[in-house]
């Protein structure tokens, strides 16, 4: 199965450049002493600046496709390229280095490290990058600013709301001016206003430009994407209205 | 940053910090103290030994054991009409000196044998006798009759009615060179009164007497002393520099002079020898034993053994048990780091997980747990040195003082029967010396050295385990994991 985004790029009148091309993509795994096959015969195009929602039951391969994009795991069979990277065959440095400069990661339980700081966490999203001092403490400032949570940097996770930790966690992914955003089910664990207000957020990064892409079980969240995605018994389908 | 997440982390799991780095800290505490200790022990030792066998002896040989009934030894003998007889009661008095039985003994030769040697910086060769004096009362037999003539019945003797009452007294007797005293048993003395023996003294009836022995028998310069039937002139008093610790012998002697009295002949106990350095000593030990075939050489660790009391326990305890406890905490103690690290990181998957999904590579992670443990052996050897050191600092203000005592009961050498008598390296005597020595406890840089690498090497080897386990992690299946 092939998915080409047809639509407009956000910036219209410039070509669509691929981000993302996965071809005969399947992936099985061990749980428990048998074979879960998660994805199977998986094609799919995302381009640049694109805003994708995958949706799904629970077990339909959604986070494993979402781990595939992300540089954290290989296909069991199939090529998953990242511009002009396989990813199916790269060593683990080379995926390493993609996650620390191309991927940022948004997970629904925030998974921010209890004791650093709001400050101190998203300055962890640039410890392989080898920048200076002052230019991390720059970029941080920056990242928490844009989140909104400019005068909260001195706050641990503990004294701040689910939204804002939420927030902490998107500054931290951002902070690297990566080219793709992966979230998976990143309102999973807010109530409706916090949701909103992240996902606002959210759409604002993809309106600057950034590549997004959200697992979410929530059809509203889904509906705001331009491209909706189903997937289901480790087989996607295109369900954009 | 990775201080500000070290530093962080350690203090966010601070139970789990303080119990490994106190599990640490008490096992590096204990090595300190146990070396120290056995440092202590060791000096205690060489102190002991010091009284006995004098500065600087590295090594002594001895003659071979010689079975009971070979090495004889004089008798008493009393001739017909010996003694003054009085009111039926014959008076009986005689002294003599006499090699021990079981002591075997060297051609004097041998002296010569060991200063030729490679090595050897310094020798001299004593003689170790025992005097021994019987005295008593017994009827007189000449009042009997012969067998069959129905004599009258025994009358006389110690109680008037044919009974017989008699002592017998020993002291040790050391017959020394009187020109050679830098090495052997009166290298360690002082002189407290009167003057040494010195070369003019050969052939001469003088003595010198240890100062515990002549105290006990209200013996002073200028006496006379009845060593072998002959009257000595005591010429000195000496004691040991050691403290509260009695000399070799009860009485020194110049070495021809005992050697006569005793009638052995030109023959020594024991050899003293001096390496030139410590790094000879094993290498003249070699030659000696191939030199001396029948001898027996000893070196000071074999001497070491032949010290007992409560030192000798103390020295037991200490390589015994607190060696094995030191080693037993000590695993503890690291096992328990190791277990605390793994269990930290599988409690940590996803927070690993997420790291290495936000970009960090393995060895940033493998750092990060490695340098965990790293910090918190490091706190373990602040805290146990802080703990030896104490421990060491109240052993040296209490200054336990142990009981030693000297003995050898298996093999030749020289010796004597009687208080005060002397051991020799692996020599058969039957007798003790007791000296009292205060147990310190000295601390060098390699001990404090050694525990703080414990503690590292503690830390570095929890952070192997851990980071081995944090390496291993899949960011995909750690994040899977945790849903």
């Amino acid at each position: 199965m092939t998915m080409i985004d047809t639509e407009a790029h956000a910036n219209p009148g410039a070509p669509a450049s691929v981000l993302y091309r996965l071809t005969g993509v399947g992936k099985t795994y061990q749980q428990k002493g048998r074979q879960v096959r998660a994805l199977h015969k998986v094609d799919l195009e995302i381009d640049e600046g694109d805003f994708i929602t995958i949706q799904g039951p629970t077990g339909g391969g959604k986070s494993t496709l979402l781990q595939l994009l992300g540089a954290l795991d290989r296909p069991s069979v199939g090529s998953v390229m990242l511009g002009e990277t396989d990813m199916a065959s790269a060593s683990n440095a080379a995926l390493g280095a993609l996650r620390a400069r191309e991927i940022g990661f948004v997970f629904q339980g925030f998974n921010l490290i209890p004791t650093l700081t709001a400050h101190e966490n998203v300055d962890m999203g640039l410890e392989s990058l080898g920048l200076s001092k002052a230019e991390r403490a720059e970029r941080v400032t920056e990242a928490l600013g844009h989140v909104g949570l400019a005068d909260r940097g001195d706050h641990r996770p503990g004294e701040l709301s689910g939204g804002q930790q939420q927030r902490v966690a998107i500054a931290r992914a951002i902070v690297k001016r990566p080219r793709v955003l992966l979230a998976d089910e990143p309102t999973g664990n807010l109530d409706e206003s916090m949701r909103d207000e992240i996902l606002r957020l959210l759409e604002g990064l993809h309106q600057s430009g950034l590549t997004l892409i959200m697992v979410t079980h929530d059809s509203a969240v889904a509906r705001r994407a331009k491209r909706r995605l189903r997937l289901e018994k480790g087989s996607v389908r295109d369900i954009t209205r | 940053m990775y201080g500000t997440y070290l530093r962080r982390e350690l203090a966010g799991r601070r139970k789990q910090t303080i119990i490994v780095a106190a599990g640490l800290g008490v096992a590096i505490a204990l090595v300190i103290i146990v070396n120290s200790l056995s440092a202590g022990v060791r000096d205690a030792q060489a102190q002991a030994l010091e009284s006995i066998y004098g500065v600087g002896t590295d090594l002594t040989v001895t003659g071979a054991t010689t079975e009971p009934g070979e090495g004889g030894g004089s008798q008493f003998e009393f001739e017909d009409g010996a003694g003054e007889t009085s009111d039926g009661t014959t008076s009986l008095s005689q002294s003599r000196l006499m090699a021990d039985r079981m002591r075997g003994t060297l051609d004097a030769s041998t002296l010569t044998t060991v200063e030729s040697l490679d090595g050897v910086s310094g020798a001299s060769g004593a003689l170790s006798l025992t005097n021994t004096t019987f005295s008593g009362e017994m009827p007189d037999m000449s009042q009997m009759g012969q067998p069959g003539e129905g004599g009258a019945p025994p009358a006389g003797g110690a109680d008037g009615a044919g009974g017989s009452a008699f002592d017998v007294e020993s002291f040790t007797v050391l017959g020394i060179d009187p020109s050679a005293v830098s090495v052997g048993p009166l290298s360690a003395v002082t002189l407290e009164d009167g003057r040494a023996l010195d070369a003019d003294d050969v052939g001469q009836n003088v003595a010198i007497v240890d100062s515990t022995y002549a105290a006990t028998n209200e013996l002073a310069v200028g006496d006379m002393i009845d060593v072998g039937g002959t009257e000595m002139e005591i010429v000195g008093v000496i004691a040991s520099t050691s403290n509260e610790a009695d000399t070799a012998a009860n009485v020194y002697l110049p070495l021809d002079v005992a050697q006569t009295l005793s009638g052995v002949g030109d023959v020594i106990s024991t050899v003293y020898v001096q390496a030139d350095s410590s790094d000879a000593i094993t290498t003249v030990q070699a030659e000696l034993a191939e030199a001396l075939p029948e001898a027996t050489v000893s070196s000071q660790s074999d001497l070491a053994s032949s010290v007992s009391g409560s030192l000798s326990s103390a020295s037991s305890l200490i390589s015994n048990l607190g060696t094995w406890l030191s080693i037993i905490v000590l695993a503890v103690a690291i096992m328990l780091a190791v277990l605390f690290t793994i269990s930290g990181v599988s409690r940590r998957t996803r927070e690993f997980g997420t790291l290495k999904a936000i970009g960090w590579s393995n060895g940033r992670v493998v750092g990060q747990v490695a340098g965990e443990s790293l910090v918190q052996g490091l706190i373990g050897g602040v805290v146990g040195l802080a703990i030896g050191l104490a421990g060491v600092l109240t052993i040296n203000i209490i200054s336990p003082t142990i009981s030693t005592a000297a003995e050898t009961t298996t093999q030749a050498g020289p010796g004597g029967m009687g208080g005060g008598g002397m051991g020799g390296f692996g020599g058969a005597a039957t007798a003790q010396t007791a000296t009292e020595v205060v147990l310190s406890a000295p601390l060098t840089p390699t001990v404090i050295a050694a525990a703080i690498g414990l503690a590292v090497a503690g830390g570095l080897i929890a952070g192997a385990f851990g980071g081995w386990r944090a390496a291993r992690l899949s960011p995909a299946e750690a994040l899977r994991s945790v849903g």
